[in-house]
C-alpha cells in the first residue's frame, strides 16, 4: 500500500457543482467581435458621409471652383454667411447660457402627491414649467419654411413696424441673422441646459458660503467649468446657421449682392440648371465649415485637456 | 456656537421637525446618523443652503435664519470636496479673501500660512484635477478655514479617504480646531472616527437630534463604547 493511501489530499473531495463556467477566451472573442460590430454601424456612417462629399467633388472640377471664388456674387455670399453665422451664434450664446442656467437650476419638482385642489399651486408651476420646455422646443421642430413665415408675419404688424421704421429687416441683412439666430438659438439653450445640468450644484454652494452672492458664484466657479459646452454651443449654433436656408428664403428673400448666403447661392444656381457651379460653392461651404469648426475647438477646448 | 432651536425642513416628502441642540463655543461636535437620516439636509440649513420653515439658528451668538449664506460666516467643506475645477489650489485657499477685496500682499501671506500649516505648499500651483482624496480634503480645509470663520461644517469628509490618510487627517482636524478654536459641527456616519475627534456626540435619529451614547449618571460605571477617550470625550448636552 503507498503511503498516500493513508493521507488522502483534501483537494480530492469532490468540487462543488458551480454550473457552466465562463470559458476567459471565449469572452475576448465576443468583446471583439462586439467592439468590431460598433465599428461596422459607425463605418456605415462614415461611408454615407464620405460617398457625399465624393459624389460632390466628382460633379465639378478644379475649374468650376476657381470661377465660383473668383466670382463676386459668390464671394459677397461667403462673407455674408461668415458674418451672420457668427454674429448669430454671439447672439444666441448670450440669450443661452442666462436661459441654460436658469432652467438648470430652477426646476420645478413633480409634485409627489396625486392631484388634489390643495397641491394645485405646485401642479401648475410642474405644469408651466413643462409648457416652457415645450415652447423652448418650437424652432427646432417646425418646418424652417414656417418659421420663416411667422417671422414675415411678425415683422408687419404695428410692433415690427415699429422696429423696421427704426432698421428696415425684412428682406434685408438683419433679417438673414434674426432667421438663424431664431433656430441655433433653441439648440444652444438646450445645449447649455444639459451642460450645466451636468455641473454639480456643490462647488456654488461652496462658493455662496464663501461669500459670493449668485452672480460671483455664476461668473467665478460656474461659468469656467461651463467652458465645454460653451464650445460645443457655439459650434451648433454656427453650424446650424450656416446650414439654414428655408426661413431666410422666405424672410429675407434670394436677392444677389444683398442677402445671399451660400446655401441661397446653391439654391439660385441649381434653380438655372448650373449644377457644377452649386456642387462647387457646396464644397466650399463643406471647407468653410470644416475650418471654423475644427478651429474654436482647438482654442475653445485649449487648456481643458480634451484635445 | 451652534444653536438650533426647534428647526423645521421640509424637502420634497422628506422632513425633519422640530431640531433643537446646542454646541458650546470651541467645541467639537459630531453630528451621527444612518444614511439618508437628514444629516446633510441640517447642515445644508445651517450653510443657508436650504430653506428653514420654522424655528431659528444661531451662530456666534447671532441669529441667522433669515441670512444669506455669504453673511453667516461659516467655513463648508462638503464631502466631495466641492473644489473649483478651473482654479488653481492657491486661488481656491485665497478665494473667500479675493472676494472680500483683501489686498494681495495680505492673500499671499494667509495663503502661505494656511499651505504651510495643512501641507500643501507643493500643490499651491495644481488644479485640483489628478489631487489625492486627502489633498482635496485639504484644500477644500483650508479654503474654508481662510477667512477665520467663526463656526466650521463638515460634511463626510473624511468617508472616501483610505485607512492611513484618513488617521492623518484626524489628527489635523483635531489639531487646526485646538489653535483655532473653532466651534465645528462634522457630520459622519463612522463610530470610530466620533470617536476620536468628539468633544460631544450628537444622533440623527427619526427626525431629532439627541445626545449619543449613555446617559450622563451612568457614563463612568458603562462600559465606554470605544475605550477611555470615548468616555472622556462625550459630554452632553446641557442645554
Amino acid at each position: 500500500m503507498s503511503p498516500e493511501a493513508h493521507s488522502p489530499r483534501p483537494a480530492q473531495a469532490p468540487a462543488p457543482d458551480l454550473g457552466p463556467q465562463l470559458g476567459a477566451r471565449d469572452s475576448r472573442l465576443f468583446d471583439a467581435l462586439f467592439v468590431g460590430r460598433l465599428a461596422t454601424v459607425l463605418g456605415v456612417y462614415l461611408a454615407l458621409i464620405a460617398g457625399l462629399l465624393v459624389a460632390l467633388g466628382s460633379f465639378t472640377s478644379p475649374s468650376d471652383l476657381a470661377r465660383a471664388t473668383q466670382s463676386e456674387e459668390i464671394r459677397y455670399a461667403f462673407w455674408l454667411s461668415l458674418e451672420t453665422c457668427t454674429l448669430a451664434t454671439i447672439l444666441s450664446l448670450w440669450i443661452a447660457v442666462p436661459s441654460g442656467y436658469l432652467l438648470s437650476r430652477f426646476q420645478v419638482p413633480r409634485p409627489r402627491r396625486r392631484w388634489s385642489w390643495r397641491d394645485g399651486g405646485s401642479w401648475l408651476a410642474y405644469f408651466l414649467q413643462n409648457l416652457l420646455d415645450a415652447l423652448l422646443d418650437i424652432p427646432i421642430v417646425l418646418p424652417p419654411l414656417v418659421i420663416g413665415l411667422a417671422l414675415l408675419i411678425l415683422f408687419q404688424t404695428s410692433l415690427g413696424k415699429a422696429v423696421e421704421r427704426v432698421h428696415p429687416v425684412t428682406f434685408d441683412v438683419p433679417a438673414v441673422i434674426l432667421a438663424q439666430f431664431t433656430v441655433a438659438c433653441a439648440f444652444a439653450v438646450r445645449t447649455m441646459r444639459v451642460t450645466f445640468d451636468q455641473i454639480s450644484p456643490r462647488s456654488e454652494q461652496v462658493a455662496l458660503t464663501l461669500g459670493c452672492s449668485r452672480r460671483q458664484a455664476f461668473w467665478l466657479v460656474v461659468f469656467p467649468e461651463a467652458r465645454r459646452g460653451l464650445v460645443t454651443a457655439a459650434t451648433l449654433s454656427w453650424a446650424r446657421s450656416l446650414g439654414e436656408f428655408g426661413p431666410i428664403l422666405v424672410f429675407a428673400g434670394a436677392t444677389r449682392m444683398r442677402t445671399e448666403v451660400l446655401p441661397t447661392t446653391v439654391f439660385l444656381e441649381l434653380s438655372v440648371g448650373n449644377i457644377e457651379a452649386a456642387a462647387a460653392v457646396s464644397l466650399i461651404m463643406v471647407a468653410a465649415a470644416l475650418a471654423v469648426l475644427l478651429l474654436t475647438r482647438a482654442f475653445g477646448l485649449r487648456g481643458t485637456g480634451l484635445i | 456656537m451652534i444653536a438650533l432651536s426647534g428647526v423645521t425642513i421640509h424637502q420634497g416628502a422628506f422632513s425633519l421637525c422640530d431640531v433643537s441642540f446646542d454646541v458650546a463655543e470651541g467645541q467639537y461636535a459630531v453630528l451621527m446618523g444612518r444614511t439618508g437620516s437628514g444629516k446633510t439636509t441640517l447642515l445644508e440649513a445651517i450653510c443657508g443652503l436650504r430653506r428653514v420653515a420654522q424655528g431659528s439658528i444661531r451662530l456666534m451668538g447671532r441669529d441667522v435664519t433669515r441670512l444669506r449664506p455669504a453673511a453667516r460666516g461659516v467655513g463648508y467643506v462638503p464631502q466631495d470636496g466641492g473644489m473649483f475645477s478651473r482654479l488653481t489650489v492657491r486661488e481656491h485657499l485665497g478665494f473667500a479673501l479675493a472676494i472680500r477685496r483683501w489686498p494681495r500682499h495680505a492673500i499671499q501671506r494667509r495663503v502661505d500660512e494656511l499651505a504651510e500649516r495643512l501641507g500643501l505648499e507643493h500643490l499651491l500651483d495644481r488644479r485640483p484635477y489628478g489631487l489625492s482624496g486627502g489633498e482635496v480634503q485639504r484644500v477644500a480645509l483650508g479654503r474654508a478655514l481662510a477667512m477665520r470663520p467663526g463656526v466650521l461644517l463638515l460634511d463626510e469628509p473624511l468617508s472616501a479617504l483610505d485607512e492611513d490618510t484618513r488617521a492623518e487627517m484626524h489628527d489635523l482636524l483635531r489639531a487646526v480646531q485646538h489653535e483655532t478654536r473653532v466651534t465645528v459641527l462634522h457630520v459622519t456616519h463612522n463610530r470610530s472616527e466620533a470617536c476620536r475627534l468628539a468633544d460631544l456626540v450628537l444622533e440623527l435619529r427619526d427626525g431629532q437630534v439627541q445626545p449619543s451614547g449613555t446617559p450622563p449618571g451612568r457614563c463612568a460605571n458603562a462600559e465606554p463604547p470605544c475605550g477611555d477617550s470615548f468616555a472622556r470625550k462625550v459630554r452632553y448636552h446641557e442645554g
